[in-house]
C-alpha cells in the first residue's frame, strides 16, 4: 500500500552462500519472518528464521487436479511456483470474530487481530496482483475493512521472479507475471550462483542498507531477463483477452456450462484458494447461556447454497448456475466493477480442483466453440 | 425437583452411545447446561426418566425393531421439538448396510436361534416413523452443533443449517488436500461440512460419515476415485459406508457398476 507502483529495478547482488544475511536483516528490522517450508507435501509459508528451513532443490509438478513436489539436481531455493495459498489468509482470515456482544449491560466490542509487522519471503508476481486486487476491494475508501487493513498494514513483502512455470500457470496471458512487477518491499531474482536483490520501499531500502550488496554484473543481469523469458514460454495454458472474456456474458446459455456441470463437485476449493475470490458470510454465535456473543466471518464460496440464498429461495439451486456465475463474474463482471479481471494467472483453481476443471480450457470452450446465443 | 425451565430428554436407539459420549465430552458447556434447561432423561448420563413430557427430546440411533418403533411414537407423543441427532438418527446409521444384503440369511449365519431374534426389515431412520423438526447429522454428531443447535431453539429461532462441503473446512483450516497431493480418494468434496475436516486434518481421505453435501455429484468424484486406482466395488463402499442410507449416498451407490450383494 505504502510502496510505489512500479519498481525501477537497480538490483545488487547476494552470493548464495550470503542469503542468510538478507533473513538476518529483516529480522533485526523488527518482522516476524514468513518462508517457504515443505509441510504435507506442500509448499506452505510458516514462521522461520534460518535459511536452512528453508525449501531447497524442489520443484513443483501441478496439473489439473494434481500437485506433487520434485527433487532437482540444483541448490535453488526458488525453483518451485507456489502451494496451495497465496497471501489471502494473511490479510482476510479465513475465520475470525469481528465483533463481540454482551448482554447486560448491552455492549457491543470490535474485535481487531493483534498482528505482528509480518515479512513474507518468496511472494510470485500472481500473488502480489492478487493482493492489490484484494486490496481494492477490501481497503474501498467507502468501507475499508478494519480486520483487513490491521493485517495487511504488517505486511512486508519480499517478492521474487519465476524462473520457470508450473504447468498450470498462465500469468503471461493475464499480464500479472511471471516476473515481479507489482509493489513489493524487497524484489529478488535467484540466479545460478545467488540472488539480484533490489528495494522497491523506503522500508525495503532501509533493511538492504544493513547488507553490503555486491554491484550486479550485465552478465548476471541478462541471466535475470533470460529467465523470465523462460518462465512465460514455458507456459501452455493461456486466458482469452479481456475484451473476449467480456463475451462470455452473451454465451449463458452455451450447452458447455451443462458439460462443466458433470464434472464439477460444487466443493468450493477454486474459490477457498483463489487468491482474488472475496466472498466471506457471517454468523452469529451465541453463548450457551444466551448472555454473550460473537459475529464470526469464514470464507465463503459461491458454490455453497448460502451465497445465492434471498429468503430461504437459493437463487442458484444448481451446480451448473454457480459455476457460470463464479467463471463469468470472475472473468467478466469484475472488469465493470473493478476495473480487469479477477484471474491473476496463478492456475491454483486448476490445480487444487479435484476433479481438475481447468479455467483456462472451459473458458475457450464456451467463447470458441458452438455458434453464439441469440 | 419442579422447576420451570424447560425440559430435555436424550433418548437412544439403535446406536453406539457415540453421539451421547460426544455431548459427554463437551466439557465446560455441559456444565452450564442444567442452569438452561432440566435434564429429565439422558440414561448415559444418569437421569432416567424415559416417559415424561419434555420441551426437546434429542434421539441418538436408529429405529430397527418393533419395540423402537412404539418407543419413538412415545418418544414423539412426549416432545414438543424432537431432534434427532448423529448418523444412525438421521439415515439408519451403519446397520443400516443390512438394508442392502439378505437379512435373514445373515441372521441365520450368525445365531443359533433365528427365530427368537425380533428386527425390522431395515434399520430406519427416525424421520421414516415420526416427524422430526431438525436432523444432526454426522458419526458421531459435532456437539459443538448441538449445543448451538439447543441455544438456537431455547431462543426460539431455527437453526442454521451447514451447507458447505467438507473441502470449506479444510481450506479454511489451511489443510493440505490429501486427494491433489497424494491421490488419496477423499469423500471431502461431496460430504456435509460439520466435523471440522477431522479425518484430512489427520492426513487422510474424508469418509463422508456426515451424509452428502448439499450438491452431490457423484457420477464426477466416482469417475474421479477410479483414474485414482479405485475398483468399482471400491467406489461404492466409499459411499456405502456409514451414511450408506442417507438418500443422496444410497441412490449414489445403487446407480455405480460395483452394485452386488453386498
Amino acid at each position: 500500500m505504502q510502496q510505489s507502483a512500479k519498481i525501477e529495478r537497480q538490483p545488487g547482488f547476494l552470493p548464495r552462500a550470503d542469503f542468510q544475511r538478507l533473513l538476518d536483516g529483516v529480522v533485526k528490522s523488527g518482522y516476524q519472518l514468513l518462508g517457504p517450508v515443505v509441510k504435507d507435501g506442500a509448499i506452505q509459508l510458516m514462521e522461520i528464521s534460518d535459511a536452512t528451513q528453508l525449501v531447497k532443490g524442489l520443484t513443483n509438478e501441478q496439473q489439473p487436479g494434481r500437485y506433487r513436489l520434485q527433487q532437482t539436481a540444483g541448490e535453488r531455493l526458488f525453483d518451485w511456483n507456489h502451494g496451495p495459498q497465496g497471501l489471502k489468509p494473511l490479510c482476510f482470515a479465513p475465520h475470525e470474530v469481528l465483533w463481540v456482544e454482551q448482554k447486560d449491560p448491552l455492549s457491543f466490542t470490535t474485535r481487531l487481530p493483534d498482528v505482528k509487522p509480518t515479512a513474507v519471503l518468496g511472494v510470485r508476481s500472481c500473488d502480489l496482483a492478487a493482493l492489490a486486487i484484494q486490496d481494492r476491494h477490501f481497503l474501498h475508501a467507502a468501507g475499508a475493512d478494519p480486520h483487513y487493513r490491521e493485517r495487511r498494514e504488517q505486511l512486508f513483502l519480499i517478492g521474487i521472479d519465476c524462473a520457470h512455470s508450473a504447468e498450470s500457470c498462465f500469468c503471461a496471458s493475464t499480464g500479472d507475471g511471471p516476473s515481479v512487477n507489482q509493489a513489493v518491499d524487497i524484489g529478488l531474482s535467484e540466479l545460478d550462483d545467488g540472488f539480484l536483490v533490489w528495494s522497491g520501499s523506503d522500508r525495503g531500502e532501509a533493511v538492504l542498507q544493513q547488507i553490503d550488496l555486491a554491484a550486479a554484473q550485465t552478465q548476471q543481469l541478462e541471466q535475470m531477463e533470460h529467465q523470465s523469458d523462460q518462465a512465460a514460454q514455458e507456459q501452455q495454458r493461456k486466458l482469452p483477452s479481456a475484451e473476449e472474456l467480456m463475451r462470455l456474458y452473451q454465451r449463458l446459455e452455451h450447452a458447455h456450462w451443462q458439460q462443466i456441470a458433470e464434472r464439477c463437485l460444487g466443493c468450493g476449493n477454486c474459490t477457498a484458494v483463489c487468491p482474488t475470490c472475496f466472498c466471506y458470510d457471517t454468523q452469529h454465535e451465541v453463548s450457551l447461556d444466551g448472555l454473550s456473543a460473537q459475529n464470526v466471518r469464514q470464507w465463503d464460496s459461491c458454490f455453497s447454497a448460502s451465497h445465492s440464498s434471498m429468503g430461504g429461495f437459493k437463487v442458484r439451486g444448481n451446480i451448473l448456475s454457480r459455476y457460470r456465475q463464479w467463471l463469468t463474474h470472475k472473468l467478466a463482471g469484475w472488469q465493470e466493477q473493478q476495473g480487469r479481471i479477477g484471474c491473476t494467472g496463478c492456475g491454483r483453481c486448476i490445480t487444487w480442483c479435484p476433479v481438475g476443471i481447468d479455467l483456462t480450457k472451459e473458458s475457450d470452450a464456451i467463447l470458441w466453440e458452438g455458434s453464439l446465443d441469440e | 425437583m419442579a422447576t420451570d425451565k424447560p425440559k430435555l430428554a436424550v433418548h437412544k436407539f439403535s446406536s453406539c452411545d457415540g453421539c451421547q459420549l460426544a455431548l459427554l465430552n463437551l466439557g465446560e458447556p455441559l456444565l452450564a447446561l442444567p442452569g438452561l434447561v432440566d435434564i429429565v432423561h439422558f440414561a448415559e448420563a444418569g437421569p432416567n426418566s424415559p416417559n415424561q413430557a419434555v420441551d426437546i427430546s434429542l434421539v441418538e440411533g436408529s429405529v430397527s425393531t418393533p419395540e423402537d418403533i412404539q418407543r419413538i411414537q412415545q418418544v414423539r407423543q412426549n416432545s414438543k421439538l424432537l431432534v434427532s441427532i448423529g448418523a444412525c438418527a438421521t439415515s439408519g446409521g451403519l446397520q443400516a448396510l443390512g438394508n442392502f444384503a439378505n437379512r435373514h440369511e445373515w441372521m441365520t449365519s450368525v445365531y443359533s436361534d433365528p427365530e427368537k431374534i425380533e428386527v425390522l426389515n431395515s434399520s430406519d431412520p427416525i424421520s421414516k416413523h415420526v416427524k422430526v423438526d431438525l436432523q444432526i447429522q454426522g458419526c458421531p454428531v459435532n456437539s459443538t452443533q448441538v449445543i448451538g443447535a439447543l441455544r438456537d431453539l431455547l431462543s426460539g429461532v431455527a437453526p442454521r443449517p451447514e451447507v458447505h462441503s467438507v473441502c470449506m473446512e479444510c481450506k479454511r483450516k489451511g489443510l493440505i488436500c490429501t486427494m491433489v497431493t497424494q491421490g488419496e480418494p477423499c469423500m471431502g468434496p461431496v460430504t456435509l461440512a460439520g466435523c471440522g475436516a477431522l479425518c484430512p486434518a489427520a492426513g487422510r481421505g474424508c469418509y463422508g460419515c456426515y451424509g452428502p453435501a448439499e450438491q452431490l455429484n457423484d457420477r464426477s468424484i466416482s469417475d474421479r476415485f477410479e483414474q485414482l486406482g479405485l475398483d468399482a466395488q471400491a467406489v461404492l463402499r466409499r459411499f456405502r459406508f456409514i451414511a450408506n442410507s442417507a438418500a443422496g449416498f444410497k441412490a449414489a451407490s445403487e446407480g455405480l457398476r460395483g452394485d452386488t450383494d453386498g
